[in-house]
């Protein structure tokens, strides 16, 4: 049970939350110019590391705001979280 | 002719509250009917907008997050970074609807009328903030969460949005109407532990709350 | 007196309150402050249970949660509780206890004819014999066996005990209240600090009851009971008694189990919840869990009798029991040496220490001379002898050669230590072996923790005190506090900690994860490795050497693992099933894992242990379920309209949490004929329907309509105010996700409708475009599902009954046509009138602000009297929907069904994009023999298929070979009996199902295949000209 600090009401638990995935997967600009190959990379591939990654997070039960989260996949480490729109901060070492 | 009287979710639940907090020691239970309930949505850095909302509800909509501003009785409560619930007596709805939307004319603001969405359940006592931590996971601890605290969470398997209303303490349930019953059902449950008859550990938990 | 074996004066008991009880229908008496355990043994009785696999006699091992043997049945009735360690109940008046996993008695057991057969009882028995012939599994082997399983039993009714939970947040959690827990504590909570002390047992203080000890010149025990008072004075401290800490979840959120009432008996507590279950939140934890003894593995090492150091020491000094008149202590290390001698200080009947190390350590040499103990070094137990008690041990010295036998009627051991790394372990931090210490011990930690005490294998009182305190500081540290001023641990003060701020977790660098403590483990223990005394004499001795108590695991299976080519040790631990039972290995893991290592040739940290995970000790279904149940186990939600629904005899749906009805039966009738004549008034007078469970979102702004346009898969800019439209909502990956009719309000405001399932689901969706997607498009979504009620009026009557209520709306078809809304007063309500169908008939749905929603159907039941309108329930929407081939979210889709699928293309703009656009050009979505929705009708029109069913080509494939792999062409989504067309009917998606109209599909079922006619999805009315009413 991860606690989780939510950009705008701080720590909760993750009960008040809810995943929404890999982050920074923009929706393309322009769909129809991809190829089909290309159109199924964005809708089906995802990253799957053992160690950092960055998803989205939205505050469901909360104030309903989505933002990013840096978590490592096996310690379920939070190593950062940023608004959206918000660059990323630099992975640590 | 048809009756037009309105009816609150809980609008047979008086004497079962009543019961509950009779059989407690210091622990009360009631519903607020009808409280007028406006969900505003709006720009809080826009000069205007907050202008425009100050001049109808005579109270600022409090920036901070999880908090509330205005009085017990009409109050805004932060709901997230542009969004705000304004609060006020029963009655007072389409008053404050139609002030809130003539003031914010031409702006990006939504002005909605939620009053009849939930329903407010208020508790009360020294044994509050333990029947709600038996359900709430927030640290209900009243060095973390006091007037001006508000927050929206989950009582149970419930959303609630929950404001300390008072030191004493007090908190008022911002409940959907449908699960109402069930919040109502859980608290007077959660509080029968309270009977003036048991305790046990009651009042050490109370203290460590407090 | 209540016991035979009663030391006088000894123990922490209550002489003046004796305690009758009963254990296998036997009247015993102890004394206010026992356990169960400790009372039967100041009775005499050691025989306390049958062996799960060999049924051997078996006694108390232990005196704590580690017990593998005395596992009891508690109480009868509703309030009976199985598989508890006698060793940890306390006792209560009246108490009723028995022996599990024994038959007839546990002195008389039949299922000891298991021993006859043990020789082939090995590891993996279960595994190879039962295998063949296969048909006698089922009506042979499995009955059998379950018979022969499991221990105790479970009650036969409700349990009538209530439970509790109860969250809690604290800036430092200190579990185990022994001395490094209590001195770590006190450190802490004398500076404010929100601490929460827990221990399991009723009192702190952990070893300083158990052992003779001195603090600051007064005895340990009462040093730990002014250490407790002064914590319970604190406001910024709890401390909680009788509670196990179980569970260590990720970012410091732990799970403890607090027994409340347990030690009271049944029924003795009305209201008071039996058992509370703690969810911690904390900044910090300091665990001092202390440490298990471990035993060492010799012939017949589990005769009753035989105990662990430590419990013989615990029940002689905490509850004044000696084990019997004449015992051994078999040690090969100074900390089970000096308790062997603490014991005999207590209770005076200790006669030989056999230690298999050269020498011990000289001050205890000179204490046990001292005590009259006599001392062999360099000595072993290669076995004990006896029946249902241990009658006497056969030594040998280290070379093997015979050294006698002596008598004894109990027998203490100490083979080392375990660490109870379990929760350490759990957060999860590693674990690293220490040779020289021959133990786990907590290393890297992953999370904001300290350990302390025996834990960190401090096992001397003093050096335990100095690493809780140690700890503190290291805590108080991270937590940006200075340690208190250095007090000694005994001068305890009043402090002034309410004073001190609180300082929230979030404000503090709480997160950094706790760090080894600083230097090198001291060596307090002085042991010389011994695992099993066959393998340092290097030869087979007589009896059973086992391992695993509770489960049976001798040194022989673990070496059959070994040879059959068991190399990891989780399958070897799951294939001999050391270490899990309920006990999960306490006592034995360790062992086990050295005897495989021996076995395999590899060094202990080459094999590693076995994943420790919650819950270290049982917990119960009760207390986990705590006040979720009967009403309580999920929200039930109702409109506003409920009460009239159950006050006229509906029969209840549960649609999600909502309560909705289903039908309203009317005397005597059973559903079908409710629902037929349901459905036959909504198609020839009027229905009305409660259908305020469709979610409803409020969407505003200057974009709103573009909006509208991106995430609706048809256009929405042209429609005009006052006009609805139905509108179809997709994944990225072109696969439906919603449906609903949205209106136009205004030119910058809608209303959307979701599915009553999928209200919340949708406004996290648009809020997810809006925030990460389109920032900048001027739009807010506010929920309104539960601001209005809505009540449909629906069928060809439903017009009349409308004007009745309004009779300043004018309803006709050319100023209020189909697709609209308008807002006025209806039964002198304030209420927003949308003339949509979903049933094909004329219908009106009328919203008004909930709170008016019972008045508002009151009046149009009253108003439809003499118009024939009926109530109905969501089967007869169902049936009136499907006859027209409307479809239903999560019924006729499953997220692999575009809106092409189901023959809405329509709906589908080709000019705009929107999310999903793209998808639709992909190769698999522009495949022609994708599953598609078309009606069927059976050839027997009273067959009703089931939902769900698979279709088809013919009857022969109706029965699978898996040879030819799936036969199915499609399966029915939607199945009812029409009384419209006097016949079953049922919507289905099949592959390429358009082309096979007129075609002959079948219905698989256990009875036989079904012929089922395709056709168009649309049973009724296909030029929909109802929709308008008939005049």
């Amino acid at each position: 049970m991860l606690r989780i600090g939510c950009p705008w009401c701080g720590e909760r638990e993750e009960i008040e939350f809810s995943y929404g995935g890999q982050a920074h997967l923009a929706y393309p600009q322009d769909p129809h110019a991809l190829t089909d190959e290309q159109w199924a990379q964005y809708l089906f591939m995802r990253d799957n590391p053992k160690g950092l990654l960055r998803e989205r997070w939205v505050h469901s039960h909360g104030c309903r705001r989505w933002f990013n989260v840096e978590r490592h996949t096996v310690t379920h480490e939070i190593t950062a979280i940023y608004k959206p729109g918000e660059p990323p901060p630099a992975r640590r070492a | 002719m048809a009756s037009t009287e309105r009816a609150s979710p809980l609008a047979a639940w008086p004497a079962r509250f009543a019961a509950a907090s009779a059989s407690a020691t210091d622990f009360t239970i009631r519903e607020l009917p009808f409280t007028t309930q406006i969900n505003v949505r709006g720009n809080a850095a826009d000069a205007a907008f907050a202008a425009a909302t100050q001049a109808v509800l005579g109270h600022g909509l409090p920036a901070a997050a999880n908090t509330w501003a205005g009085t017990a009785e009409r109050a805004a409560l932060w709901l997230g970074p542009d969004e705000w619930l304004v609060v006020a007596p029963d009655g007072m709805n389409e008053s404050i609807v139609a002030a809130l939307r003539n003031s914010l004319d031409g702006q990006h603001a939504a002005v909605t009328d939620v009053s009849a969405n939930r329903t407010v359940i208020e508790i009360a006592g020294s044994h509050a903030r333990a029947v709600l931590g038996k359900g709430c996971p927030l640290d209900l601890h009243a060095r973390a969460f006091s007037p001006p605290q508000t927050a929206q969470s989950l009582l149970a398997k419930a959303q609630i949005l929950l404001q300390c209303a008072d030191i004493r303490p007090a908190f008022r349930l911002y409940v959907r109407i449908s699960f109402a019953p069930y919040v109502a059902e859980w608290l007077i449950d959660a509080a029968t532990e309270f009977a003036a008859s048991r305790g046990l550990d009651a009042q050490r938990i109370a203290a460590r709350l407090a | 007196m209540s016991g035979a074996f009663r030391i006088p004066g000894a123990g922490h008991i209550d002489r003046a309150q004796p305690l009758a009880f009963r254990f296998n229908s036997k009247s015993l008496q102890g004394c206010a402050g026992d356990t169960l355990a400790s009372a039967l043994l100041a009775n005499g009785v050691h025989l306390v249970a049958r062996s799960f696999k060999y049924h051997r006699p078996r006694g108390m091992f232990t005196a704590g949660n580690e017990e593998p043997n005395a596992i009891v049945q508690l109480e009868r009735g509703p309030h009976t509780e199985p598989n508890l360690r006698a060793t940890e109940i306390e006792l209560y008046a009246g108490l009723v206890a028995a022996s599990v996993n024994c038959f007839p008695s546990v002195d008389f057991d039949l299922g000891v004819l298991n021993r006859l057969a043990s020789a082939i009882l090995v590891a993996g028995f279960y595994n190879k014999t039962f295998m063949w012939p296969k048909s006698f599994w089922k009506k042979f082997y499995e009955p059998v066996l379950r018979n022969a399983s499991g221990l105790g039993v479970a009650p036969d009714a409700p349990d009538p005990d209530i439970y509790d939970r109860l969250h809690w947040h604290c800036d430092v959690l200190v579990v185990g209240a022994g001395p490094a827990g209590l001195s770590a504590a006190l450190e802490v909570a004398r500076q404010g600090l929100r601490t929460v002390l827990i221990d399991e047992a009723p009192e702190p203080g952990g070893t300083l009851l158990q052992r003779p000890a001195q603090i600051g010149g007064i005895a340990g025990a009462a040093w730990a009971a002014r250490a407790a008072a002064e914590l319970d004075g604190l406001a910024n401290v709890l401390v909680l008694r009788r509670t196990s800490v179980f569970g260590y979840y990720d970012h410091n959120y732990l799970m403890a189990l607090e027994r409340r009432t347990d030690h009271l008996g049944p029924g003795r507590a009305p209201g008071i919840a039996r058992k509370r279950l703690w969810h911690f939140r904390a900044a910090r934890v300091i665990l001092a869990t202390g440490a298990h003894e471990r035993p060492i593995v010799f012939g017949n090492n589990d005769l009753p009798g035989i105990m662990l150091a430590n419990a013989a020491c615990t029940y002689a000094t905490r509850y004044g029991v000696a084990l019997g008149r004449r015992g051994v202590a078999f040690v090969n290390n100074d900390h089970g040496y000096a308790l062997a001698l603490d014991t005999q200080a207590a209770a005076g009947n200790l006669s030989l220490i056999v230690d298999a190390r050269p020498a011990a350590d000289p001050e205890l040499a000179r204490r046990a001379a001292g005590a009259g103990v006599r001392a062999l070094q360099g000595h072993v137990i290669a076995r004990a002898l006896g029946g249902k008690r241990v009658r006497g041990v056969d030594i040998r010295t280290c070379a093997g050669t015979n050294a006698g036998r002596v008598e004894c009627d109990h027998l203490l051991i100490s083979g080392g230590i375990s660490p109870a790394v379990h929760l350490f372990s759990q957060a999860p931090g590693t674990l690293r072996y220490d040779a020289r210490l021959a133990c786990f011990l907590p290393d890297r930690a992953s999370q904001a923790v300290e350990v302390a005490g025996a834990l960190n294998a401090r096992l001397q009182l003093a050096s335990a005190l100095a690493d809780g305190k140690a700890a503190a500081a290291r805590t108080l540290a991270a937590l940006g506090r200075a340690p208190a001023a250095l007090a000694t641990s005994a001068a305890l003060t009043a402090s002034s900690a309410a004073s001190a701020g609180f300082v929230p977790p979030a404000t503090v660098a709480a997160t950094a994860a706790g760090t080894p403590a600083p230097g090198p483990v001291p060596d307090e223990l002085h042991i010389e490795p011994l695992w099993s005394v066959q393998s340092l004499l290097g030869r087979k001795l007589p009896g059973k050497h086992f391992i695993d108590l509770q489960n049976d695991v001798t040194e022989s299976d673990i070496r059959l693992a070994a040879r059959e080519g068991f190399r990891s040790v989780e399958h070897a631990k799951r294939y001999t099933t050391t270490g899990m039972a309920t006990d999960q290995g306490k006592t034995s893991n360790v062992t086990g894992l050295a005897i495989l290592a021996e076995a395999l040739g590899k060094t202990i940290p080459e094999v590693g242990t076995t994943t420790f995970r919650p819950p270290f000790t049982p917990v119960t279904f009760g207390a986990l379920a705590g006040r979720d149940r009967g009403t309580l186990s999920d929200p039930v939600r109702i409109t506003p309209m409920h009460a009239w629904h159950a006050a006229n005899g509906a029969v209840f749906e549960d649609v999600g949490q909502w309560k909705r009805p289903w039908y309203f039966p009317l005397p005597g009738e059973d559903m079908q004929a409710a629902v037929a004549r349901e459905t036959r008034a909504l198609r020839t007078t009027a229905g009305v329907m409660d259908a305020t469970t469709l979610g409803k979102i409020d969407i505003r702004g200057a974009d709103a309509a573009e909006f509208l346009n991106r995430v609706y898969t048809n256009a929405w800019t042209k429609l005009a105010v006052g006009s609805c439209r139905y509108g179809l909502m997709c994944k990225p990956d072109g696969m439906m996700m919603d449906d609903g009719v949205t209106a136009r309000l205004a030119p910058d405001r809608f209303l959307m409708t979701t599915t009553t399932g999928n209200a919340a689901r949708v406004l996290d969706w648009l809020e997810e475009w809006l925030q990460t997607e389109w920032p900048g498009l001027k739009v807010y979504c506010t929920s309104v599902t539960e601001q209005w009620s809505t009540v449909a009026i629906v069928g060809p009557n439903s017009r009349k009954i409308l004007q009745a209520l309004a009779p300043d709306m004018d309803l006709s078809n050319a100023a209020f046509p189909f697709m609209t809304f308008r807002e006025g007063e209806v039964a002198g309500l304030r209420a927003r009138v949308f003339r949509i169908s979903f049933s094909g008939e004329l219908s009106y749905e009328v919203n008004v602000p909930s709170w008016h929603g019972l008045a508002l159907w009151q009046a149009v039941i009253d108003a439809g009297k003499a118009h024939g309108l009926t109530p109905y329930g969501t089967e007869t929407m169902h049936v009136a929907r499907a006859e027209k081939g409307y479809i239903i979210i999560g019924q006729e889709t499953d997220a692999t069904v575009t809106p092409q699928d189901l023959g809405l293309a329509w709906a589908v703009s080709t000019q705009k994009d929107f999310i999903g656009k793209r998808s639709f050009a992909r190769v698999d979505t522009r495949r022609t023999d994708r599953k598609q929705l078309v009606g069927l009708l059976p050839r027997d029109k009273s067959f009703v298929a089931a939902e769900g069913s698979h279709l088809v080509a013919s009857p022969a494939r109706a029965v699978f070979d898996p040879a030819s792999g799936s036969p199915s062409i499609g399966h029915i989504t939607s199945s009812y009996f029409s009384p419209n067309l006097g016949s079953g009917f049922a919507l289905a998606l099949i592959a390429n199902g358009r082309a096979l109209r007129g075609q002959t599909v079948y219905c698989v079922r256990d009875a036989g295949p079904q012929p089922m006619t395709v056709g168009d999805p649309v049973f009724f009315d296909p030029e929909g000209k109802r929709r308008d009413g008939i005049d």
